[in-house]
């Protein structure tokens, strides 16, 4: 199993598996995605207290998640780089940091949207809202330290220990609504009986199908990510020249 | 519920739609940042094997 | 030879860092200077209106607290790092952690205890009432012990970085973000004239938390950065 295991680690291995294995998250990706779409803006019901407005719920919730699902995997990746120094890991770190960013402007853009028609209000300072601002940054922080560092190594552990260090705002965010009295209102996703499965599902296909999107975005920016750190010539020739 | 009915998002046309539109853009630009940093990445190293090539 | 205990190592480099801090006496009182000139711009451009002036003050004092901190922190490893200073401390044999509380602890007291003695001058200048003026000092020294140990990560991890004081603006700010609001919040609360106990112990909790691990992300830094 550790053969199997240190042959995908390596570079010219990795790049073709995981070339092979993209279409496997994209396609399924883009189905669910366009379910979650059709479910959340035609089939799902109106809310009660919310009318159609509600309908943002089905791609700010989900963004929400993936924001911190992201994290929690770079910080993974960024650990066990920095402990059994696998290039792979920090190279994982590195594609994800984009991904999550851009998710979590997602999240923070679609709830502004969000909560000036329900809530009166484009923003409030309020724990989640301010903890999942400061992820944005924590994302940013990274990408800036690591094209600051030039040497590649070091540039890959320093951002490994920044990521580190913010992994404890993650609980911050998920549990600010449990611990503090706020404007953002409270779990509806994990808690059950909170929500009819009819209202939920096209957030579940939303949020699955982005999970597949990250996996397929990923392993393209791994790709790239494997092409840029490779040193030995040979494969790396026979790879261009297919 | 007729096609214009369905644009209006009862009233809430204005918020609905760019947030929906804004998250798609988002994945959209996202695959293609991807992909062009990979045709990048092999173009840079292509260069950079043929530099190496000819200076040796 | 006798190897040197922890709290004697301790005492020595805390010694140390603050004779350097006091020959290069500019680098104390730029903290001070730039406090009190940012504050000062404040009635100038706003209104000297002592009742706007106090709704804004505590967002005022604290951030120009913290900017001014934040100014001296890219210095807390910079000079020991080109000197080669650190390396020597990195190789010493003294667990690494408790040299960075150390540290720490000499950055805090050079750079953030004159802004906690500043402050009551600053505080009333924006027309803050005297009643909050403990308030203002507890939470400003608070606030500025979990800028010195959190700020310690950024600076470690910058190192010898081009452009290292934006790039540790971008990395600590939005660590100490949470401090700022509970900061910010109990200096107002002091205005208004109710309890800011909550804010404050919440503030407490966030040094005493930053206190703990901040030198064990900061040793992890100064290993990665020296490299």
């Amino acid at each position: 199993m550790w053969t199997w295991f240190h042959k995908l680690a390596s570079p010219p291995h990795f790049y073709r598996i995981a070339g092979k294995v993209i279409p496997w998250f994209s396609w399924p990706a883009l189905i669910l995605i366009l379910l979650g779409l059709y479910g959340g803006l035609v089939v799902a019901p109106m809310d009660y207290q919310q009318g159609e407005g509600f309908r943002i719920f089905y791609v700010h919730v989900p963004s929400a998640i993936m924001s911190m699902f992201v994290y929690s995997n770079m910080a993974i990746a960024a650990g066990i780089g920095l402990i059994w120094r696998m290039k792979l890991a920090h190279a994982v770190a590195a594609a994800s940091a984009p991904i999550g960013a851009w998710f979590t402007f997602c999240a923070l853009a679609t709830g502004s949207i969000w909560g000036k028609p329900m809530w009166g209000t484009w923003w409030v300072w309020d724990a989640r809202l301010t903890s999942e601002l400061i992820l944005l940054f924590l994302y940013l922080g990274f990408i800036a330290l690591r094209s600051s560092i030039e040497d590649p190594q070091r540039a890959d552990r320093a951002a490994a220990v920044l990521a580190l260090v913010g992994v404890i705002n993650l609980p911050i965010i998920h549990y600010s609504v449990v611990w503090w009295n706020s404007l953002h209102q409270g779990s509806t996703m994990f808690k059950s009986g909170a929500m009819s499965i009819e209202m939920k599902w096209p957030a579940l296909a939303m949020l699955f199908g982005f999970m597949l999107y990250f996996g397929a975005v990923l392993f393209v920016r791994l790709r790239a990510e494997v092409i840029r750190r490779e040193r030995n010539a040979t494969w790396l020739k026979q790879e261009l020249a297919r | 519920m007729n096609v214009s009915e369905f644009l209006d998002m009862g009233g809430y046309a204005a918020f609905v739609w760019p947030a929906f539109g804004l998250v798609m853009s988002v994945l959209v630009y996202n695959i293609w940042s991807a992909r062009s940093a990979h045709a990048e990445a092999r173009r840079a190293a292509a260069r950079r094997l043929q530099m190496e090539e000819t200076h040796s | 030879m006798q190897s040197t205990g922890l709290l004697r190592a301790g005492a020595l480099l805390y010694a140390r860092d603050l004779k350097l801090a006091f020959r290069r006496w500019e680098q104390v009182t730029q903290p001070v200077v730039f406090f009190l000139m940012v504050t000062t711009l404040f009635p100038l451009a706003l209104s000297p209106d002592t009742a706007q002036l106090r709704e804004v003050a505590a967002g005022i004092v604290w951030v120009a607290a913290l900017l001014s901190a934040l100014l001296a922190l890219e210095f807390m490893f910079r000079s020991d790092y080109e000197d080669g200073t650190l390396e020597q401390l990195v190789l010493s044999g003294q667990p690494l952690w408790w040299l960075s509380l150390v540290k720490a602890m000499a950055h805090w007291t050079v750079s953030g205890l004159p802004l906690v003695v500043a402050s009551p001058l600053v505080a009333a200048s924006l027309a803050v009432p005297a009643a909050a003026q403990p308030t203002v000092m507890v939470s400003l020294l608070l606030g500025t012990g979990i800028l010195s140990f959190l700020g310690a990560v950024g600076a470690g991890l910058t190192l010898g970085v081009r452009r290292g004081s934006v790039l540790l603006s971008l990395l600590v700010l939005p660590l100490t973000m949470p401090a700022l609001i509970f900061g910010a919040r109990a200096v107002d609360m002091a205005i208004m004239g109710d309890s800011s106990r909550g804010p404050l112990l919440l503030l407490a909790a966030m040094f005493i938390l930053s206190l703990t691990l901040g030198p064990f992300a900061t040793s992890a830094a100064l290993k990665v950065s020296m490299e």
